[in-house]
């Protein structure tokens, strides 16, 4: 009983530790390229971090599970090839069930490969840890991303256009911020937010 | 003539206009990374240089004369990586055995220019665009990697100064880079319309 209180214990860590103290994008600064171009709207930014939710979790599931059979200098290139068949499987999918959504994402669908979370998680969880650890580990990271995707995307879409998924938020008088929606805005939002997350864990850079 | 003229064009299209750093986000991870000193921004873009063109002219070959019109298009990304991975085992191998103390000072950063963004993201692009001759493809790549020493080293420049500013100790590193890079981006929004 003992025993499994410690593991139900570690693994909620585990989980908690994606989401704020291990951020990925906040804390770690990993996958920075989709974070930055697909944050225009909530949208995609949702689309975006489903599909690296499911990559991750699935590369995690099959790198824990070879993870005896790995030679040491071909291990990245198992890694990278793994995630590649997984993220044509999600870009196959996204082309059949949302082919708007697949056209607006373009390029980035396909640049989940490089995406630096994935393969960061794959070599420093999975390859070292058993099967549940690295789900776990997966859907923690993975959220965490999303999460901090849609934040990102949702304080550019309001300010930029001053609507939410369609809905108006902001009173008739307000202006848009045109630049917010642009890559300036992207890359000036983002450095601000990682600021404020440093000064809410006080940390001294 | 008119060759001539379009490739040109490309070129400096993807040099200012659409440079892959400012306007497509690509190889935002070596950008904060490596563009602290400026000797070796300009290192790691030769080296991303060599890489992306090496790999964007491999990938469009294997793109038309191969994947293209054949049940094998599925395959596509998982050839790109292979391809990738491939020319950056090559320019390693090269730099350790001719220039061991550049090989030193990249560490981790040169294996890791596999995972670059804008590599693979080029090769994506080269094929979006529907680039359909060689040459295009090998000028536009060789211009990508030229972006983005040129981006690099313009950031490595500007972050030797930043040392000497006092920044508010919450923005200090990467939050305050980034705000650079935005204001950069902003500057190279004025290319925007110029040509495509």
């Amino acid at each position: 009983m003992e025993n499994s209180n410690d593991n139900t214990s570690r693994y909620v860590q585990t989980m908690i530790a994606g989401l704020w103290r291990e951020n990925p994008t906040l804390r770690l600064l990993l996958g920075m390229c989709p974070t930055l171009a697909v944050t225009a709207a909530v949208k995609p930014a949702l689309t975006m971090g489903c599909s690296v939710i499911f990559v991750l979790v699935c590369s995690n599931i099959i790198v824990s599970l070879m993870r005896n059979l790995l030679k040491p200098h071909l291990r990245i290139l198992m890694f990278t090839l793994t995630i590649a068949t997984f993220v044509t499987i999600a870009d196959l999918f996204l082309k059949a069930y949302l082919p708007r959504m697949s056209e607006m994402l373009g390029p980035y669908v396909p640049l989940i490969i490089v995406n630096c979370i994935i393969i960061c998680r794959a070599e420093a969880c999975a390859s070292k840890n058993p099967l549940f650890v690295s789900i776990i580990d997966a859907v923690g990271m993975g959220i965490g991303f999303t999460v901090t995707l849609c934040v990102l995307a949702s304080v550019r879409e309001l300010l930029s256009t001053g609507k939410i998924f369609e809905v108006s938020l902001m009173p008739n008088a307000f202006v848009p911020w045109a630049a917010l929606g642009m890559p300036v805005g992207a890359f000036i939002t983002l450095g601000l937010m990682i600021g404020l997350v440093n000064i809410i864990t006080g940390k001294k850079a | 003539m008119d060759t001539l003229i379009i490739l040109l064009m490309g070129f400096i299209s993807i040099v200012v206009v659409n440079n892959l750093v400012f306007t497509k986000f690509l190889g935002i991870c070596p950008y904060l990374g490596v563009s602290g000193r400026i000797d070796m921004a300009f290192g790691m873009g030769l080296a991303v240089t060599f890489v992306i063109t090496l790999s964007g002219t491999l990938t469009w070959l294997i793109d038309h004369l191969l994947l293209i019109g054949t049940p094998l298009e599925v395959t596509r990304y998982v050839c790109f990586i292979l391809v990738i991975a491939g020319a950056v085992q090559l320019v390693e191998m090269y730099l350790r055995k001719f220039f061991p103390s550049l090989y030193d000072s990249f560490g981790i950063f040169l294996p890791l220019i596999t995972t670059n963004c804008a590599i693979l993201g080029l090769c994506l692009f080269l094929n979006l665009w529907g680039t359909d001759s060689l040459l295009e493809a090998v000028v536009l790549s060789f211009g990508a990697g030229i972006g983005f020493t040129m981006a690099i080293c313009i950031m490595a420049g500007i972050r030797e100064n930043l040392d000497l500013a006092d920044v508010p100790g919450c923005l200090k590193g990467a939050p305050i880079t980034l705000i650079t890079a935005g204001l950069l981006a902003m500057a190279f929004m004025g290319f925007a319309g110029m040509i495509r």
